[in-house]
């Protein structure tokens, strides 16, 4: 019964880094390249979300602050930081995301401060049965990006605007062609993206409601680890990078012997991952040509 | 005295930095320098210094690592302890030599390591991948027990003479000019910028790629983990907590606002953000001290926009500092750039400049046009 829980416990965190991952995932995909500056994206929702708590009350409308904030953030962010960069080298980009995502933290802390807010989304307890004690944000948790996970895989393969995001994912200059404005799936993918970070903010601060500026640097890494474990690109990689992830973090965790080198193990299994697999899981092997 | 300045050009940084250090030393040994500023010279050696190495990898071979902090903590924890163990018995200077020896040792090894995977991997692979060496090995040296490495209190490193580590240090940033230096400039430096620009051209020239990245990793880990002993001298205690991917791209910061591909600019930008980063430090306490965060940011980002957009290509042209520096020769052959090597070195019977140089004086004597006119 505990392995069950500790299973189900995994799922949960799995799923809050699949949700990050995706945002990786697609921007990379899309944009090729690499958005360090997501994991911020999280941290700013989370400090959305606290204002809205605070002023109103209703962590609905907290949440739906932040995912519009996050949404017009990313649109920002893909505008004044990285268009200027399309077509430049792979590293100039990088490195401004890089930037971003330190303009971001120190932004936060000069706004709120360096000491962790409280963010109590609501007082969930625990439910029981067959068994099983399991917390209730953990089954939230599940169900939401369980739902938001399903809704973005159909939208990506049945709606126009889907279909346009994997046309230029494939292609660019062919999507171009097409009569696709290739610069709004851009735009339209780091607001998707960013949209996934807040509600990952959200899932963070249920399960642990200290915020400071650093909320989405660590989860920010590792769902970016994920992504690459999944084959960065790839969206089911990226859902199933993060649910490995996450289970192996629960497991490790249970265990006194390995539980402070979690986070050693899961980047080793990236190492190993790619070892085996230079592009990840489920990542397309692309080959180059002169 | 321009014939001097030309023969000494590419040795110039040899001998400001030697230069430097000589004046330091005598500033020191006479008492004129405050404590406060030799911990900054130590500080800006260590920067120099890694800065130099990861160029190595990001400028010259063109693959971003992200975990140069990671060799770095390698080559403290290990030097550190080294010293440790043998101060007692070997005496100071022994100890010293032989805890850098077995720092970068250590450091070089795990850039085999982490070389190997970097030869099947590419770009943004590799980048995740030194990030999460970066992170494991931070990760074990934080928990390890408190008798073998500190655990999270920090192992402790033996003191060594205040007055006399910076000049090492400086000496030591030398030594490490003068290999990536010649390696850069050799034969197999060109190699290694060729794996930059083209892999595949470079591979079907007939390059040894492998070997190549393996080296170039090698070597960069090696100076990472000598900084990394140096840093352990210095500090005293060495904390795992230090060597965060934070700091991996602090480093980076340096090699790509000094501009990638050239050392001096590493060398110039690793010194400046270590002086204002001492310096901000004591000005700005308290909430004030994130300010410094913010305006790197800021300044990095405007720096790579400046440096990258297609939107100010033409305006970066007009206005660099090259060109600038142009209007004040009077004649000013296009140069063929190529990372510092100059062609007027290789020696050869062909005056090599006069065959690569492209006149580019409109009121040049010699025009066809003109003659042709006057026939008419």
């Amino acid at each position: 019964m505990n392995f069950i829980e500790t299973l189900i416990n995994g799922l949960s965190i799995g799923s809050t880094y699949a949700m990050i991952a995706l945002g990786y995932t697609m921007v990379y995909g899309i944009a090729k390249m690499l958005n360090f500056a997501h994991g911020d994206v999280i941290m700013v929702g989370g400090y959305m979300l606290y204002v809205t708590l605070t002023a109103t009350g209703n962590p609905i409308l907290g949440l739906l602050a932040a995912v519009v904030f996050c949404m017009l953030l990313g649109i920002t962010i893909e505008k004044v930081a990285y268009k200027p960069l399309r077509g430049a080298s792979p590293l100039a980009v990088l490195i401004t995301a890089i930037g971003v995502s330190y303009l971001l933290q120190s932004t936060a802390q000069i706004i709120f401060g360096s000491a962790p807010k409280m963010v109590n989304v609501a007082s969930l307890g625990n439910v029981s049965f067959v068994g099983l004690t399991i917390p209730v944000y953990v089954l939230v948790t599940l169900v939401c990006s369980l739902v938001i996970m399903t809704a973005l895989s159909l939208f990506v393969k049945f709606t126009r605007t889907g279909r346009a995001m994997i046309a230029v994912s494939e292609d660019k200059g062919a999507a171009q062609l097409m009569g696709i404005n290739v610069n709004r799936i851009i735009m339209i993918t780091f607001a998707i993206g960013s949209a996934l970070a807040a509600f990952a903010g959200l899932f963070m601060l249920m399960k642990s409601p200290s915020l400071t500026n650093t909320l989405g640097a660590m989860p920010g890494i590792k769902a970016f680890t994920a992504a690459v474990i999944g084959g960065i690109g790839s969206i089911p990689g990226a859902m199933l990078g993060g649910i490995l992830m996450g289970v192996v973090e629960a497991i490790s965790l249970k265990i006194p012997l390995i539980a402070p080198y979690t986070d050693a193990i899961e980047f080793l299994i990236l190492i190993l991952i790619l070892l085996v697999r230079p592009t990840g899981i489920m990542g397309k092997k692309r080959r180059e040509k002169v | 005295m321009a014939g001097i300045y030309q023969k000494l050009k590419p040795y110039l940084n040899y001998v400001v930095i030697g230069v430097l250090t000589l004046v330091f030393a005598v500033l020191s040994l006479t008492g004129g320098l405050r404590s406060s500023d030799i911990y900054m010279l130590e500080k800006i050696a260590i920067s120099i210094m890694l800065a130099v190495s990861l160029s190595m990898v990001v400028g010259f071979l063109g693959e971003l690592s992200l975990g140069h902090a990671g060799f770095m903590c390698v080559g403290a924890y290990l030097g550190g302890k080294c010293s440790c163990i043998l101060e007692p018995t070997l005496g100071e200077i022994p100890a010293l030599i032989v805890s850098l020896l077995v720092g970068g040792a250590v450091a070089a090894l795990f850039g085999v390591i982490i070389g190997l995977p970097a030869l099947r991997l590419r770009g943004d692979y590799l980048a995740i991948v030194t990030l999460a060496f970066g992170e494991i090995v931070r990760s074990v040296f934080m928990n390890s027990s408190d008798e073998s490495f500190g655990g999270s209190l920090g192992l402790e490193t033996p003191r060594f003479d205040k007055y006399t580590l910076f000049i090492i240090a400086l000496v030591l940033v030398l030594a490490c000019l003068a290999v990536t230096q010649n390696l850069i400039r050799s034969k197999h430096g060109r190699a290694i910028t060729s794996i930059r620009d083209n892999e595949i051209a470079a591979r079907a020239t007939g390059i040894n790629v492998t070997k190549y990245k393996l080296i170039v990793f090698t070597v960069s880990s090696f100076f990472a983990g000598i900084a990394g002993v140096l840093y352990s001298y210095s500090n005293y205690t060495v904390q795992s907590t230090k060597f965060s991917y934070n700091y991996s791209i602090e480093i980076l910061v340096m090699v790509v606002l000094g501009g990638m591909g050239s050392i001096n600019g590493s060398i110039i930008a690793a010194t400046l953000i270590t002086f204002l980063d001492m310096k901000l430090q004591t000005i700005l306490t308290g909430n004030l001290a994130v300010l410094q965060d913010l305006f790197y940011a800021l300044i990095l980002i405007l720096i790579v926009i400046y440096n990258n957009a297609s939107a100010f290509k033409d305006f970066r042209e007009k206005y660099n500092l090259k060109a600038l520096w142009a209007k004040f020769k009077k004649h000013d052959p296009a140069h063929i750039k190529d990372d510092e090597a100059k062609w007027d070195r290789v020696p050869s019977k062909i005056k090599v400049d006069e065959v690569l140089s492209v006149d580019l004086q409109t009121t040049s004597p010699y025009t066809p046009d003109k003659g042709k006119k006057g026939d008419k």
